[in-house]
């Protein structure tokens, strides 16, 4: 075991994680800063982001504007202090990165070019074509070694938070390269691992996308916020999953049922114009455009293909010109993974899932209910995202809460002392663990991808787009068992250069942790909100879950789900309505 | 029509072998699947210990770069029909040490491309509250195909010269400084001319342009060379006329 120490330790290497660095690192450049991650930061799933990042900037807009599209389509259960904050603080933070070379599509005079997008009432989306989260983080990453007091840990897995005397003061994680376990203390950590959508069996999001950091901190006693609230994209691939861009929408390309009718219509988002209207049709909220498309499944109305109902989405008349110099990557993806050019053809697309409204409990500062643990990005609730996210909202929400989170911990750094040795018994008996149960493991049967079949399986079954109390049942008694299965494991590889079979494994756990979160936090939130949507509930109840849920673990059985109010300013819980 | 293909794939535990031997795995053959998703298939289904970097699996990220019979492709974009009947060769990414079956040592990749310090060197960077910088898209157009690189190293993998000098600093890299080069934003090239036209900066290139070809974003890392050294002797022929200047 490596024994090594940092003042500010940040666990993942994409937009949330590299933002939080630099502002340590500039806020007190006596600090040591390392940022940690199981992954080059360059592979980070930020590099998958494709529309763009929303920040107020043209003369026509305002804050206020911004704040209610984001409340309004959170279907208020955004906190409205957070909002604020967040709105405010965009503008500067998308500047930063342009002052730090981010390659930003451009107005012919020269200045950032904004587009519109779903649920924004006014256009301030920036982008760089249809490629913005791989240009933020390549930007990011890039600056970041400019900074001498950053050092980083590359393909380091972190398996575990230590936490003593009621802080956390580091991490042990196991480097992929030589199989070394290195406890890492650190006075304050900040976790920036990002979602978790590898949950369910059909998502947009890459491989490593497993809940790590959510599992870690809900493991040391922190709560999970909002885990009910999981984000289907309306758009994306069959089969693949591969995400279609909702600026393929704001550039005015339209959804189509079978029959080549704009089904939007019919579901109370306003009437079908030939050119993109704000807030309405096609640039409706996500969570009311997925509904959309079960409606129309239900209907018959949708088309059949060997990898699910699908419907269109038609951009052709939007012109080649247009396509490739604004959504060039939606081509390139469309050409090579389903070998249909959008210029000519429709594209078939699916509902998939996308996004993490919840995650790990934090305040607008992002700190965490443990003291010296923050969190920023996909990982944290802080919340401003509410019951559904608007497009556009989560790239400039890594930056504004990373800078946010990277401030705080640094200031909580620079008043802490030494760790206590005591932690490096913990980090001794976490090493222990990780031989016993896998590499050293004697028997077993199960297979990791079985058990990570069957749980995305369950997860599909009971939190998809609609939900019901039965169902959520169903998995709530389902997931345990697999639980003990996981027991049962048994690892092909024991070696301990570069073994990935270990650190799927440990990532399986993580997210088996997580999706017991999210069931039990649907199961007990009897209403319909935004992306929580339960047949057998099909109201909002504002008299009894205007709250965040707030699930912690407890061991050998199910978690305690607890809720805390929405904070509420300036926008008294209202009507969510489109397409007027 | 068989249902199967052979996939060929390179192993190596170094904990158990001295040297890289082979191993062959029969897998399902699917008109969708990518080779990554026949490596998937193995790792799941028939052997756990088969190791591999991946993620995004829609080629942005630049994890899954490997030799697919001896050529350098993101395996997340070579279909399986491509290849088809088979046996297909998959191998580490050549030219780079092998950690572990089709795992590469990229740590030297990674020191080089700070040496060419990408990022954006202002003289003085103006105030936030003064706004961006302006950026015509002309200007943008300029070095926007150099920003386009996932550091995925297929470059590396294709590049002969790479393969002999492992000094080289090597087409992403040299890319990625002319990308900041063009940004009408930056006032570094001097600073990074310096740095490429030592030993093992932009000379040692035989101008062979493999690293064009494989390249799956069409940087174009041969034509940043290139760029660069006519750049870099227009700059040295003026030094003996000129006090030295900026960009």
């Amino acid at each position: 075991m490596d024994v090594l120490s940092c003042d500010v330790l940040v666990v993942g290497g994409g937009a949330a994680g590299l933002r939080a660095a630099i502002t340590a690192a500039e806020t007190n450049p006596k600090l040591a800063v390392a940022v940690i991650s199981k992954v080059y930061p360059m592979r980070s799933h930020t590099v998958s982001a494709e529309g763009g990042a929303a920040a107020v900037i043209k003369p026509e807009d305002s804050l206020d504007e911004h704040a209610y599209d984001t409340i309004s389509g959170g279907d208020w259960l955004c906190d409205q202090d957070a909002v604020e904050a967040f709105v405010k603080e965009a503008p500067a933070e998308m500047l930063q990165l342009e002052h730090w070379g981010c390659p930003w599509s451009r107005e012919p005079d020269g200045r950032v070019a904004v587009r519109p997008f779903g649920g924004m009432k006014v256009e301030r989306t920036w982008f760089a074509a249809d490629k913005t989260g791989f240009h933020m983080l390549h930007t990011l990453f890039q600056t970041t070694l400019k900074y001498e007091a950053i050092e980083r840990y590359d393909e380091c897995f972190v398996t575990k938070l230590l936490v003593e005397e009621g802080r956390c003061r580091g991490v042990v994680a196991i480097e992929l390269a030589s199989g070394k376990i290195l406890a890492i203390t650190a006075k304050a950590v900040i976790l920036a691992t990002g979602g978790c959508g590898r949950v369910f069996p059909f998502t947009t999001n890459g491989a490593i996308k497993t809940g790590d950091g959510m599992a870690l901190a809900y493991r040391a006693g922190v709560p999970l916020k909002d885990m009910e609230f999981i984000q289907y994209h309306p758009t994306g691939l069959p089969f693949t999953g591969i995400l279609i861009t909702e600026a393929a929408r704001a550039e005015g390309g339209w959804l189509l049922n079978k029959y080549g009718y704009r089904y939007l219509q019919d579901y109370d988002l306003g009437r079908p114009e030939p050119k993109p209207v704000l807030r309405s049709m096609e640039l409706g909220p996500r969570d009311r455009l997925s509904q959309a498309f079960v409606k129309e499944q239900e209907k018959g109305r949708t088309l059949e293909g060997p990898y699910g109902d699908y419907v269109h989405l038609d951009i052709r008349h939007l012109g080649e010109k247009l396509i490739d110099k604004k959504l060039p990557f939606v081509r390139e993806l469309c050409r090579k993974y389903v070998n249909v050019d959008p210029v000519k053809e429709l594209i078939p697309v699916r509902t998939v899932v996308h996004y993490m409204m919840g995650g790990v409990h934090t305040g607008i500062l992002g700190a965490t209910p443990l003291p010296g643990l923050y969190a920023a990005g996909e990982v944290a609730c802080v919340s401003i995202n509410g019951a559904n996210r608007l497009g556009s909202n989560s790239l400039t929400e890594c930056l504004v809460f990373g800078a946010r989170a990277g401030r705080a911990a640094a200031a909580f750094a620079a008043q802490q002392k030494e760790s206590n040795p005591a932690v490096f018994a913990q980090a001794r008996d976490e090493e222990r663990r990780l031989k016993e149960s896998f590499l050293r493991k004697i028997g077993g049967k199960e297979r990791i991808a079985t058990l990570r079949e069957e749980m995305q399986k369950i997860m599909e079954a009971c939190a998809g787009i609609y939900r019901t109390g039965a169902d959520l049942q169903q998995a709530a008694q389902d997931l345990p068992r697999l639980q003990d299965r996981f027991h049962d494991l048994s690892l092909d590889d024991r070696s301990y250069t570069f073994n990935t079979e270990l650190t799927a494994a440990l990532e399986l756990s993580f997210m088996l942790d997580v999706a017991e979160s999210m069931v039990h936090s649907a199961l007990a939130r009897r209403e319909s909100r935004g992306s929580h949507q339960r047949t057998d509930f099909p109201q909002r109840d504002d008299n009894n879950f205007l709250a965040h849920s707030l699930a912690y673990r407890v061991p050998d059985g199910p978690p305690r789900i607890d809720y805390v109010p929405v904070t509420i300013t300036r926008w008294p819980p209202g009507q969510r309505i489109y397409g007027k | 029509m068989p249902s199967t293909v052979a996939l060929s794939v390179t192993r190596y535990r170094p904990e158990e072998e001295s040297e890289p031997t082979r191993q062959t795995y029969e897998v399902p053959y699917r008109k969708d699947w990518v080779v990554l998703d026949a490596l998937n298939y193995v790792k799941d289904k028939l052997d756990g210990s088969l190791s591999f970097r991946w993620s995004c699996r829609m080629g942005v990220c630049g994890s899954c770069g490997m030799m697919v019979n001896g050529e350098p492709k993101l395996t997340c974009a070579a279909f399986l029909s491509d290849y088809f009947p088979g046996p297909i060769r998959v191998d580490p990414l050549q030219y780079f040490p092998i950690v572990r079956d089709l795992v590469v040592d990229i740590t030297d990749f990674i020191k080089r491309l700070k040496r060419v310090k990408p990022w954006i060197i202002w003289k003085e960077e103006k105030p936030l509250a003064e706004g961006e910088y302006r950026q015509t898209p002309d200007q943008l157009d300029i070095y926007k195909q150099f920003s386009m690189c996932i550091n995925c190293m297929l470059c590396y993998a294709a590049c002969p010269v790479y393969g002999l000098e492992p000094g080289f600093a090597g087409p992403a890299a040299i890319a990625l400084a002319q990308r900041y080069n063009l940004d009408s934003r930056d006032t570094g090239a001097l600073e990074r001319l310096d740095i490429l036209s030592e030993k093992n900066g932009i000379w040692d290139c035989t101008f062979v342009g493999e690293c064009t070809k494989v390249c799956p974003e069409n940087v174009d890392p041969a034509g940043a060379i290139q760029q660069y050294k006519l750049t870099s002797a227009a700059h040295w022929f003026k030094s003996f006329l000129l006090p030295w200047g900026t960009k």
